[in-house]
């Protein structure tokens, strides 16, 4: 076993993940107003009362974390595996890699404490 | 002898369009990228836009910023996008985890390549993701109105 | 000429490394008889237009591998292309890409030969077993049937030039190296599958093929590289996820006879003949 068979089998899991995760996502937010499916507040279901409604579960505040964590590690896995077919010399892969890596946990963290703060806010606003 | 300059016959990044003679996997495989590639763009930029309602910023909804016809015309592309890449990534995860290649047969001419044998599949999920486009881009241009 | 001769195109890649600093076209008019290939046409070319034309090839009947051409685009066996095939009054003739020219149409291959000796396509065994003349590994036919299409491979190259990876990627080991790889691995005589595992899960491995399935289309033996690379793949994740259940290497069968009269041996279905005499060893 090496390295590259471990993120890829978890980068094809993180791709089924991601199947359901924003199949669901879109559902939701592209028909759930008119359905009234987790948007309550009038037909336009990423309105703000809509946003705020969602906010206020803990169960969307985790599974905004969640698509974000699983979505940029399958899409920058991709991305990396892209640029690095560009026959890079081993530094710049290198460099490369920790970059990607980088920006992921720097917009998973920035995304997952905006995330949580709605949530916060959201309960705190009583919009729930 | 030895020292005389070869030269390099590499394809390039034309390579993976393939110069336009080749097999129908060979473009999912680059619309696969292309589609992959805008919706990781589009992640990064949706999260930054979505995590900025923590400061009460709402920049898609009416009279936002982004509450634009371009901006929903590009929503769209990125919806067409998704679907493309998840049903084509449903026939990827089955062909490349090897249940839809087939076994081994012998090789006899014309030869049949496990080629043959995922195509069906590939006509089933194309089909999918254009019924997904059209009852999703009727809804959506609706919803744009 | 004859009333059935007819004048086609050969448009053939020419680059002489002690002149050009770059390839370039030259076309040829060549008479094309019935039953001429696209390495007739080439001898053709040489003998009656211009000696200067430098190929590669050995056995004119598909068995060498030294002809791989880009023929009108598509990698392929030159002397497994009938001109009237192909159709038309102008035909491309071009080096494989994804290798370097050497001249004119001869691609330097060595870089696949070094990425094939790389995945160590041999038998890997306790050496004991190996050099000992006692008994022999046996091996069922369905045994052989997993990977013996994959057997077939005369490392032609065509696969390589017609692979997108390895249009960009140097270090990609490529269809025909993996397909060897994973020829070895399935069969049962072998012990390695470890150590290839760590070849190919790693950088420029099995990983760098996206089933753009190109290798599978040009193969002019029907080995399906693609097959085997998924099929690879498949064991990979099967093995880092512990859910393969782990290869035990065939047993040598001691004594004479013993590998061949195994009883309740049936053989594959399409080896029997339909109408067989009686048996007569009954
Ligand atoms: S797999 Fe096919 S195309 Fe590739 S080297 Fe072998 S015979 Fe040639
Ligand atoms: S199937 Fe894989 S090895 Fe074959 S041409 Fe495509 S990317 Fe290359
Ligand atoms: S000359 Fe041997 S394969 Fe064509």
């Amino acid at each position: 076993m090496s390295n590259g068979t471990k993120f890829w089998t978890w980068h094809m899991a993180a791709g089924v993940a991601l199947l359901f995760l924003l199949g669901l996502h879109m559902l939701i937010m592209h028909f759930g107003g008119s359905v009234h499916l987790f948007a309550p507040h009038g037909s336009e279901a990423v309105s703000v009362e809509n946003s705020q409604w969602r906010d206020a579960h803990t169960f969307f505040a985790i599974t905004y974390i969640l698509m974000l964590g699983v979505g940029l590690y399958h899409g920058l896995y991709g991305l990396r595996t892209i640029l690095l077919e560009l026959t890079l010399k081993p530094a710049v892969a290198k460099t490369v890699t920790a970059f990607l890596v980088l920006v992921g946990l720097g917009l998973f963290g920035f995304g997952s404490w905006a995330a949580w703060a709605a949530h916060t806010i959201a309960i705190a606003g009583g919009k729930g | 002898m030895a020292d005389l300059h070869r030269h390099d016959n590499r394809l390039g990044v034309w390579g993976w369009l393939g110069g336009g003679r080749w097999g129908v996997e060979r473009y999912a495989y680059i619309l696969h990228r292309v589609t992959g590639l805008g919706i990781l763009l589009y992640l990064l930029m949706h999260t930054v836009v979505t995590s900025l309602r923590v400061r009460g910023i709402y920049l898609w909804t009416d009279g936002g910023f982004l509450h634009q016809p371009i901006f929903k015309f590009g929503e769209f592309l990125v919806v067409a996008a998704f679907a493309f890449h998840a049903f084509n990534g449903i026939r990827l995860v089955l062909v490349e985890l090897g249940f839809a290649v087939g076994k081994p047969i012998e090789p006899v001419y014309p030869y049949k390549t496990s080629l043959g044998v995922q195509r069906p599949l590939l006509i089933v999920v194309m089909l999918l993701a254009f019924i997904f486009l059209a009852v999703g881009g009727y809804n959506f241009l609706g919803l744009a109105k | 000429m004859a009333e059935s001769n007819k004048i086609v195109n050969f448009h053939v890649t020419r680059y002489n490394p002690e002149k050009d600093v770059k390839p370039y076209i030259q076309t040829y008019k060549v008479e094309v008889t019935d039953g001429m290939t696209v390495l007739d046409g080439l001898h053709w070319i040489k003998e009656h237009l211009d000696p200067t034309l430098v190929w590669r090839y050995s056995c004119r009947m598909g068995i060498c591998g030294s002809c791989g051409m880009l023929i009108n685009g598509s990698p392929t066996l030159a002397c497994n292309t009938q001109i009237s095939h192909l159709g038309g009054m102008d035909i491309t003739v071009g080096p494989l890409p994804n290798f370097e020219i050497i001249r004119d149409l001869v691609p330097d291959l060595a870089s696949m030969f070094d990425k094939h000796a790389s995945v160590k396509p041999n038998i890997i065994r306790d050496e004991a077993d190996l050099v000992s003349r006692q008994g022999e590994f046996y091996q069922s036919p369905e045994q052989l049937e997993e990977f013996l299409q994959f057997t077939f491979c005369i490392k032609c190259g065509c696969c390589m030039a017609a692979c997108p990876t390895l249009a960009t990627d140097v270090r990609y080991l490529g269809p025909m190296p993996l397909t060897a790889l994973q020829r070895y691995n399935t069969d049962t005589r072998d012990e390695g599958f470890d150590i290839r595992a760590k070849i190919a899960g790693g950088d420029g491995g099995a990983f760098s093929c996206h089933y753009a399935g190109e290798c599978s289309r040009v193969c002019p033996k029907g080995v399906d590289p693609a097959k085997a690379i998924q099929l690879l793949k498949r064991k990979l994740v099967l093995d880092y996820l512990h859910l393969a259940s782990k290869k035990q290497p065939c047993k040598k069968l001691e004594g004479p006879g013993h590998g061949k009269l195994l009883p309740n041996m049936n053989p594959p279905a399409r080896t029997v003949v339909q109408d067989a005499p009686a048996e007569t060893n009954k």
